[in-house]
């Protein structure tokens, strides 16, 4: 089983940092993994994006020409990114940052209103959390059991107290993503 | 076994850790993208309160270079890193080192040129590291890392051969490399070594004139050129033995393939996966993989592609390693190019595409 993921936003809405969570996460199944960002200067505003591989084999290449499973939270993303999944695969976008919704009729949409559940728990931080636990609901490309793990090994200790608040975040990502 | 334990973290960051593991003595560097996490890590595990180790940020890649030359001078292990536009500047230290056979390492992690160019990967300095660099007849040992865990491995692979040489060697990384995130088991530590060991290691080193022996000296410089001719031949040799020892390479389903990728670091990743979508069309590919740039592995290649119909040269530049396949294959069969430029990385489709227009036909 390999998953091929490319999750992409604006820089700073915790794109690489949701990557990075998913890729431990990886780690703690004693997966394989490979981590790829772009690295510009894309980190402070535009877009960024990560390229994230969890597979039970060997990884070849870190960087892809179709994925799996595509992420897109603003509109450049999924206009980029949609026509890059494969057939039959999965596509979850943000509800806030996108005018035209994807049109494919070959892939499985889903639409995650994690903006909106945010600011509904008053937490801008945890954006990336709740999106992340929309995929593991309708993709388990790793358990929940593992990402919490992945949270104590990859934060610093003294941010250990917030993990059962990103925790909270990813179990409402997991309620309110809805296929289209 | 906490040395086994397996971790993740970018290709920069295993440098870092490698060079602590090796038992360095020094690492002398200045920041640039996409290689600034290797001084960020170094700074960060403070070596200098454990092993000993001196990190220093130094004023120019040029400083950096010549405390290098003046560290691996003394017979220290050290080294410097840096990207394209600063390797480009470290030349001069480099030829000298050549010169005066001093054991240093560098690192390039490579971005898009020339100039300033872009901070996004490239291999557009193949020729730069193949050739020497700087002036004079030499040669810098290459080795082209392909993960984080050859980016670990490569280090003190790196110190072993420049010093059995005593020549620089080069590990030749992009940002690729530099940047992703891996699985990774870091070598086990290794101490640095005594000053009596280096002493021992090391007679030709400058690290004090004592009164029972002559004095070391450590130079480039030979204002007669019959003497000059002779060293140069002298280096000659030496480049000989290392063509003859060191050639490193890798093949993956080479042997019922009817066409050939030849790719070295990423975009050897890259061509892997290439690899794969071309097989599973049904077209027979195998990849070869120089792990050595120089020496690069000719006589290797060269009979590998006996019988082959044809070769792609995919590579993130407008042309370079593909020289080295075409002296290699010496017209025995079609050889082309692939690559982009700028810091645009190729994806797996474009090589596969590029296979069945250029080689394939």
């Amino acid at each position: 089983m390999k998953t091929e993921i490319i999750i992409s936003g604006f820089g700073g809405q915790g794109v690489l940092s949701m990557g990075k969570i998913l890729a431990y996460s990886g780690l703690m199944e004693d997966k394989e993994v490979t981590w790829m960002p772009a690295y510009g200067p894309e980190q402070r505003g535009g877009t960024a994006n990560v390229t994230v591989i969890v597979s039970d084999e060997r990884i070849s290449s870190p960087i892809l020409s179709r994925y799996d499973v595509a992420i897109v939270l603003n509109q450049p993303s999924l206009d980029k990114f949609e026509p890059k999944v494969k057939e039959g695969g999965i596509l979850i976008y943000d509800g806030y940052g996108v005018i035209n919704p994807p049109q494919r009729k070959d892939i499985t949409v889903y639409r995650i209103d994690a903006m909106d559940k945010a600011a509904e728990l008053k937490n801008a931080k945890v954006f990336n959390m709740i999106v992340l636990g929309g995929l593991l609901k309708v993709c388990p490309v790793v358990s929940t059991d593992g990402l919490k793990k992945a949270l104590f090994k990859s934060l610093p200790e003294r941010h250990h107290g917030l993990i059962p608040l990103n925790m909270k975040a990813v179990e409402s990502g997991m309620e309110i993503i809805s296929k289209e | 076994m906490a040395e086994q334990e397996v971790t993740l973290m970018k290709g920069n960051e295993a440098i870092a850790h490698a060079a602590i593991r090796c038992g360095a003595d020094g690492f002398f560097g200045y920041p640039i993208t996409p290689q600034s996490e290797i001084i960020e890590t170094l700074a960060a595990l403070k070596p200098w309160e454990t092993t000993g180790m001196v990190v220093l940020q130094a004023e120019s890649e040029v400083a950096s270079i010549n405390m290098v030359y003046g560290g691996a001078g003394a017979g220290k292990r050290v080294l410097t890193t840096s990207s394209s536009p600063g390797i480009a500047l470290m030349q001069e230290g480099i030829s000298y080192m050549a010169g005066a056979e001093i054991p240093g390492v560098f690192v390039n992690v490579m971005r898009g040129g020339p100039g300033l160019g872009t901070i996004q990967p490239s291999q557009s300095d193949y020729f730069q590291a193949t050739r020497g660099g700087g002036n004079g007849d030499y040669n810098v040992i290459v080795l082209a890392p392909n993960s984080v865990q050859e980016m670990a491995d490569f280090v003190d692979l790196a110190f072993e051969l420049a010093f059995r040489y005593r020549n620089p060697a080069m590990i030749l990384a992009d940002g690729v490399i530099g940047q992703m995130m891996e699985k990774v088991v870091l070598p086990p530590m290794k101490p640095r070594r005594t000053e009596e060991e280096i002493k021992k290691e090391c007679p030709w080193a400058s690290f004090g004139k004592t009164a029972d022996r002559q004095p070391n000296v450590i130079t480039s410089l030979e204002l007669k050129p019959e003497v000059m001719e002779v060293r140069n031949l002298q280096l000659q040799e030496k480049y000989r033995q290392i063509k003859d020892n060191e050639v490193r390479f890798e093949t993956q389903q080479c042997e019922d393939a009817d066409y050939l990728i030849v790719s070295f670091g990423s975009a050897a990743r890259i061509g892997e996966k290439a690899l794969e979508q071309a097989r599973a069309e049904g077209i027979k590919v195998g990849l070869f993989r120089p792990i050595t740039l120089w020496p690069f592995p000719s006589r290797q290649l060269a009979q590998l592609a006996r019988g082959k119909k044809g070769i792609l040269v995919s590579e993130i530049n407008a042309g370079q390693m593909v020289q080295d396949v075409r002296l290699a294959i010496n017209g025995a069969i079609p050889v082309e190019h692939f690559g982009r430029l700028g810091g645009i990385v190729p994806d797996p489709d474009e090589i596969v595409k590029s296979l069945k227009e250029k080689v394939i036909g």
